[in-house]
């Protein structure tokens, strides 16, 4: 499945200016006027826009095949059955997962790593054992954690990083020991881009008999995952931030894991059979999707994939490659302007401050010309801390970004600049 | 808002650049904490109020320009006056704010805090604007914190996203 996914990127062949203009044509939002003024949408990190080719199928899922799954022998129950199952087919190929069994719906990254937190934590942490995160860590991947640990009386253990944003790897060995009972970790950190070497933090952890969470939110849109090469454990992401729909995202376990871990919410769907004096669990997947999934989103989600593999992951990496290269040569030639997150690999996200401006005032300003950053914590309050800032200013880049666009942004940074001496 | 020079006027941007009442009162016998979660704006207020009239206050943290701005022009304004006027211009000012008080039409004392009006038009910056006068009235109530996440938070929490 990874060699005709890689077959399909190749037959596309690279983004150059001519696809860049195809690619841009699919996404209507683009063609937005802000304050009067093109949008220049870098926000991309936060959440991706959807392409015309997975709206269309909003439209035709709700228009011709909408009804409730797994359940009525009707022609609309079992067509959405047929779309939603081969949804999860298509997550399962977009992470070479081994099994579609092995992917289970959720809300999203959250609610993916809150349930194995609930499922997985709670029957296998107990008191005294230790939880590693990183200093990268998004909240989502980090007050789960911290739930678990006050309730059992476990500890949470920190991978510190250094200045640039990578983690320090001799660090994070030195935290294993005999109470070491579970690793989650950003594949890709949202708030400074930095990609770390999870393939080979995996292993290690195995080496001590500890299972890995990967949070796969930020890799997840931008290069191909291969959950068998990285042999983690657990993988979750959110269809919101790959051109899908909000509320639908995955989350991957080993089916072995999945098995033994306990339900996370109980209701219709997830049972083989209910009595008064015992109810009887369903098997993987059904076990974790409790009642009536979001269904449409899920097989949108599948669009979006097919849509993904059309350009071609490694295409996409290749190009928002080249997009970050641009506009981290761009951006540090400002003077005054500092870039937060330096890591020898990084995904495309910009974090950075302006010398004397506060990163909203940048956001507000920037707005004014149709240009969309992120401003804040990112939700990555440690983040922020380690390199002692209240927030930053974050430009994402996606796929049908451009580098005229980064000019944009360069110019506006010129602007705050000027306004602010 | 398309205008940035609208907000960022320049008496903004001085008081951003050289904030007026700036530090900690000595014996100042009223405090409050104002938090921005959605921002990170953090402002320590300290005051001496005297029977019913505020002696001195001043300001200490960190924040956005419009933040600081406001702080700023806050602690000018209600330095030696009642706590029933500086409760009052709390009303004014939230009340501009969020839109249900018109400066320019309406009967107010806001006098340069008029400044403040363009916020109205962008929902997210509005507690920035906003977050002293909170803290103003906490202090004023011996409430230990505010915070732009409550009660009298003008806009809905946007919540936050990676």
């Amino acid at each position: 499945m990874k060699m005709e996914r890689m077959s399909v990127a190749e037959a596309n062949g690279a983004i150059d200016r001519t696809r860049l203009d195809t690619i841009r044509a699919d996404f209507p939002i683009l063609k937005l006027q802000v304050s009067g003024k093109p949008l220049v949408y870098l926000d991309n990190a936060a959440s991706s826009q959807m392409p015309q080719q997975v709206i269309d199928r909003i439209v035709r899922y709700q228009t011709a095949e909408h009804s409730n799954i797994h359940r009525a022998v009707h022609y609309l129950s079992e067509l959405a059955t047929k779309e939603y199952e081969e949804a999860r087919v298509k997550v399962q190929h977009f992470l070479n997962a081994k099994e579609s069994r092995e992917v289970i719906f959720t809300r999203g990254t959250t609610e993916a790593i809150n349930l194995v937190m609930h499922g997985y934590g709670r029957a296998f942490i107990g008191k005294g054992d230790e939880i590693i995160l990183s200093g990268l860590e998004h909240h989502a991947n980090i007050v789960p954690w911290q739930m678990l640990a006050e309730e059992k009386g476990a500890v949470i253990r920190v991978i510190p990083m250094n200045d640039h944003g990578e983690l320090l790897i001799d660090e994070f060995e030195a935290l294993f020991n005999a109470k070491t009972k579970f690793l989650a970790l950003t594949h890709v950190s949202n708030a400074l881009g930095t990609v770390n070497p999870v393939k080979e933090m995996v292993a290690f952890a195995h080496k001590h008999g500890v299972p890995v969470l990967l949070d796969g939110a930020q890799a997840a849109p931008h290069h191909a995952i291969d959950v068998q090469d990285l042999d983690c454990d657990f993988y979750a992401f959110s269809g919101h931030k790959m051109c899908g729909p909000t509320g639908i995202g995955a989350l991957y376990g080993k089916a072995h894991l999945l098995e033994k871990m306990q339900p996370y919410q109980g209701g219709g769907d997830m049972i083989l059979s209910v009595t008064f004096e015992k109810t009887v669990y369903n098997v993987i997947p059904a076990k974790f999707e409790a009642g009536t999934p979001p269904i449409m989103a899920a097989i949108v989600l599948g669009a979006a994939i097919d849509y993904l593999n059309g350009i071609g992951l490694g295409n996409i990496e290749a190009y928002e490659h080249e997009l970050l290269e641009y506009a981290t040569h761009s951006v540090s030639a400002i003077p005054g302007v500092r870039i937060i997150g330096t890591a020898a690999k990084k995904a495309a996200v910009l974090s950075f401050e302006i010398e004397g401006v506060h990163p909203h005032d940048v956001g507000t300003i920037l707005n004014a010309d149709g240009i969309a950053i992120r401003t804040g914590h990112h939700c990555a309050q440690p983040v922020m801390d380690r390199f002692h800032v209240p927030a930053t200013a974050r430009a994402s880049f996606a796929f049908y970004n451009t580098k005229e666009e980064i000019d944009k942004l360069v110019a506006g940074i010129r602007k705050v600049q000027e306004m602010f001496t | 808002m398309s205008d940035m020079k609208q907000l960022y006027q320049e008496v903004i941007l001085d008081h951003n650049r050289k904030p007026r009442n700036w530090g900690a009162i000595a014996d100042a016998n009223r405090h409050a904490d104002g938090h921005n979660p959605l921002c990170g704006d953090h402002i320590k207020l300290s005051m001496n109020v005297q029977g019913d009239k505020i002696e001195s206050i001043a300001f200490e943290g960190h924040g956005c320009a419009i933040c600081k701005a406001s702080s700023s022009m806050m602690t000018s304004t209600v330095k030696g006056k009642t706590v029933q006027e500086a409760e009052m211009m709390v009303e004014e000012f939230r009340g501009m704010t969020t839109g249900t008080l018109d400066p320019e039409n309406q009967p107010n004392h806001l006098g340069k805090l008029k400044v403040f009006a363009g916020v109205r038009d962008l929902p997210s910056r509005v507690k920035c604007a906003i977050l002293p006068w909170h803290t103003l009235h906490a202090a004023l109530h011996s409430e230990e914190s505010a915070s732009t996440e409550g009660r009298n938070d003008p806009v809905p929490d946007s919540g936050m996203v990676a």
